[in-house]
């Protein structure tokens, strides 16, 4: 039964983290998987073993963020106390801040006066801070800001990053390519149009698609639109060239993502669209962890001999068949997650696998993290 | 605890979000066909272009449109809809204003494309906005021309929504909305889908299985969604396992102090090799249970400390099939959600 899974290659996360080549780690998958624990424990792990580590994570767990010492969200790592550094690592964390990235990039890439026109501006209010899709721009404006730090400074030789939990998780990849084609596109000439010259000079095409807009959202939203992009113009030159460097950074070998799944049916479909996503975009794929694996008990009793012995014992004994019914649906589900694992195999024999077995409780200290990394490893 | 709204008096739109791995789909799923009783005609839609809907049926992938994918009792239907945001836009702007050679040069500008795909929020505008004209289809008063009778009204909306950790941004998007147009088409439709999704006619049910980190978000996103003036409906409770154990077996097996002689020889009995290790290892395993359930009990005092009407709905081991929802669709209903 388990002669397909034996050959599956292993995805050793001591390897990884020991790599001093790989240089972003980053986790991604479906949501409720235990991605951002995952993270963590990587770069506590690799923090302990001597690597400068700084986690960025997006959207953590409560407990998880104070487990790491994380309940400032002032959008700057921080160090995580509690960790060992006697091999010569260390660990920051920090959890991305849209609003404040965003307003960063603005005060450091504007004039003064432009920035206060900027962030008073309602429309880039509501972008900053409520709008969903902003937040992947800005993990990608972060994860930039990051690796050039640590360049320059040195301060950190590992970023380990988690990503939104949703399936447009991988939506960052295609940032910088979506700017440029909207940076590069007509439809900016009209946006940035009366801001640059007189409406006269518009095509008949664009006066067409002018009116049709001010139809749409009203001549004041177009007015604010149009202010709003005209003073963000200068930026966004600055942000595609950023994004573009990341996204190569991404490509290079120094990144290393890893795809983060439960063994259940839905979490490894959406494992499976990520890996092939990645594949497509050629980002280099250091492996899947599969989180939570249930591992059979040391019996070694099959899940029916178990329910057999509990039906004839029902009367003798409660306490022995209701024991053997808790082994049999233990059993029954090493048997299930075996299955869903090699079917995953079977469509993706290339993809590394690193399995964590499932803990009796809540991960949210580093102590737990420690446990997990152990198992990452091994 | 008084329950949020009395069985289906006037919700038109049921919400579904939880944390993802909890089963939202699942019991979004389940309650459609709960609602389709007596008749009753339910869209069920999602938003997430991950077709959960089609999987969870077992029908092929949703195009944008709506279908019929399940019966309730006495005629009721279940139609099933992804939301396609492009598809959506286009309709909207067709819908709205019959823009004629307008609206393809929008499409040739790259409006289109910008708008579903670039520019932040707007996704989220058109989504809740389709939500919005499916709910208030047929409805007297104001509604949307164009597809009046060109598609079917429904008794009710389920909307299989954005994890719990999104939800609240979600649906206060055309709050934003509003505060940027101060007047004019765009803002009317903002503040009549908020004033929809602020009524009674709509409640937000939240799913969790019993676990730490689901449960706080849960709890969270209660807080959050009174803050927006969003109610919330039921606490749907998911993959909760039943013990097979009795309170006193289960205190012994946390314990460590299980009768470990008494097994032995019954499992002799029944010609299982019972060996120490054997024995020790059903023990462990009983542990092992015991603290989850012991961590599951904590869990659940703290969401029924939270005062709303709460369902549980068990783990089903082999995946979830047509019979567990029409299954779960009984224990919805028994326990007042709909």
């Amino acid at each position: 039964m388990t002669g397909r899974l034996a050959a599956v290659p292993v995805l050793d996360g001591d390897q990884l983290i020991g790599d001093p080549d790989v240089r972003i780690i980053v986790c991604c998958g479906a949501g409720g998987v235990g991605k951002t624990t995952t993270a963590a424990a990587l770069g506590l792990r690799a923090a302990e073993q001597g690597r400068k580590a700084v986690v960025l994570t997006i959207d953590p767990a409560r407990r998880l963020a104070q487990s790491m010492g994380l309940t400032e969200l002032d959008n700057t790592p921080r160090p995580v106390t509690g960790v060992d550094t006697s091999a010569g690592g260390s660990l920051d964390a920090m959890m991305l801040d849209m609003k404040r990235t965003f307003d960063e990039v603005v005060e450091s890439h504007a004039t003064p006066e432009k920035t206060e026109q900027i962030l008073a501006n309602p429309f880039y209010q509501a972008l900053s801070s409520s709008f969903a899709g902003t937040q992947e721009y800005m993990a990608m404006e972060k994860l930039g800001q990051l690796h050039a730090e640590a360049l320059d400074s040195g301060r950190w030789d590992l970023i380990v990053v988690d990503t939104p939990p949703s399936r447009s998780a991988l939506d960052f990849l295609d940032a910088p390519e979506r700017l440029s084609s909207f940076l590069d596109g007509r439809l900016i000439k009209i946006l940035l149009a009366p801001a640059k010259g007189p409406a006269r000079l518009l095509s008949t095409g664009m006066s067409l698609v002018t009116g049709a807009i001010t139809k749409i959202l009203g001549g004041q939203v177009l007015r604010d639109v149009q202010t709003f992009v005209a003073a963000l113009d200068t930026l966004f030159g600055g942000f595609r060239a950023r994004a573009d460097k990341t996204y190569q950074v991404l490509k290079d070998p120094q990144t290393a993502f890893v795809v983060v799944a439960s063994p259940d049916a839905d979490a490894l479909r959406e494992a499976a669209f990520f890996v092939e996503r990645l594949a497509e975009e050629k980002m280099p794929l250091a492996g899947l962890v599969l989180n939570r694996v249930t591992t059979p008990g040391p019996s070694g009793l099959s899940a029916q001999a178990a329910w057999a012995g509990a039906d004839r014992l029902e009367k003798q004994s409660r306490v022995t068949a209701a024991l053997l019914r808790l082994h049999a649906e233990r059993a029954g589900r090493v048997n299930r997650e075996r299955a869903l694992r090699r079917r995953f195999a079977a469509a993706h024999p290339m993809v590394a696998t690193s399995t964590v077995a499932a803990l009796a409780t809540d991960v949210h200290d580093l102590t737990s993290l420690r446990t997990v990394g152990d198992l990452l490893a091994a | 605890m008084t329950p949020a709204h009395p069985p289906g008096a006037g919700v038109r739109l049921h919400v579904v979000t939880g944390k993802g791995g909890t089963g939202k789909t699942t019991v979004a799923g389940a309650l459609a066909i709960a609602l389709a009783a007596e008749g009753r005609r339910v869209l069920l839609c999602e938003v997430e272009g991950r077709q959960g809907i089609a999987s969870l049926f077992d029908v092929a992938p949703l195009p944008y449109e709506e279908r019929r994918i399940a019966v309730g009792s006495d005629g009721g239907e279940v139609y099933a809809l992804a939301i396609d945001t492009e598809a959506a836009l286009l309709e909207y702007l067709d819908m709205f204003y019959r823009l004629g050679r307008a609206g393809k040069a929008l499409d040739r500008f790259g409006v289109i494309d910008f708008a579903t795909t670039v520019a932040p929020g707007v996704r989220d505008v058109l989504l809740t906005g389709k939500v919005y004209e499916a709910t208030r289809r047929g409805q007297p008063g104001r509604s949307m021309r164009g597809v009046k009778n060109a598609q079917p009204s429904y008794d009710a909306v389920v909307l299989d929504a954005p994890p719990t950790g999104r939800i609240p941004r979600f649906l206060n998007v055309n709050t934003e909305v509003a505060g940027i147009a101060k007047v004019g088409p765009i803002r009317n439709q903002a503040t009549s889908i908020m004033s929809l999704l602020k009524s009674e006619q709509t409640v937000v049910h939240l799913v969790t299985s019993l676990e730490e980190m689901p449960v706080q978000e849960t709890l969270d996103g209660i807080e959050q969604l009174a803050a927006l003036d969003l109610r919330v409906g039921a606490l749907l409770v998911n993959l909760v396992r039943d013990t097979g154990l009795t309170a006193r077996d289960l205190k012994a097996s946390a314990a460590g102090k299980l009768d470990l002689g008494e097994i032995q020889t019954a499992l002799k009995e029944v010609g299982i090799p019972a060996d120490d290790s054997v024995v020790q290892g059903l023990a462990d395993e009983a542990r092992d249970h015991a603290e989850r359930v012991m961590l599951e009990r904590a869990q659940r005092k703290r969401l029924d400390a939270s005062g709303k009407p709460i369902a549980t709905l068990p783990f089903v081991p082999d995946g979830i099939d047509l019979g567990d929802l029409y299954a779960f669709a009984d224990i919805l209903r028994a326990a007042g959600v709909v």
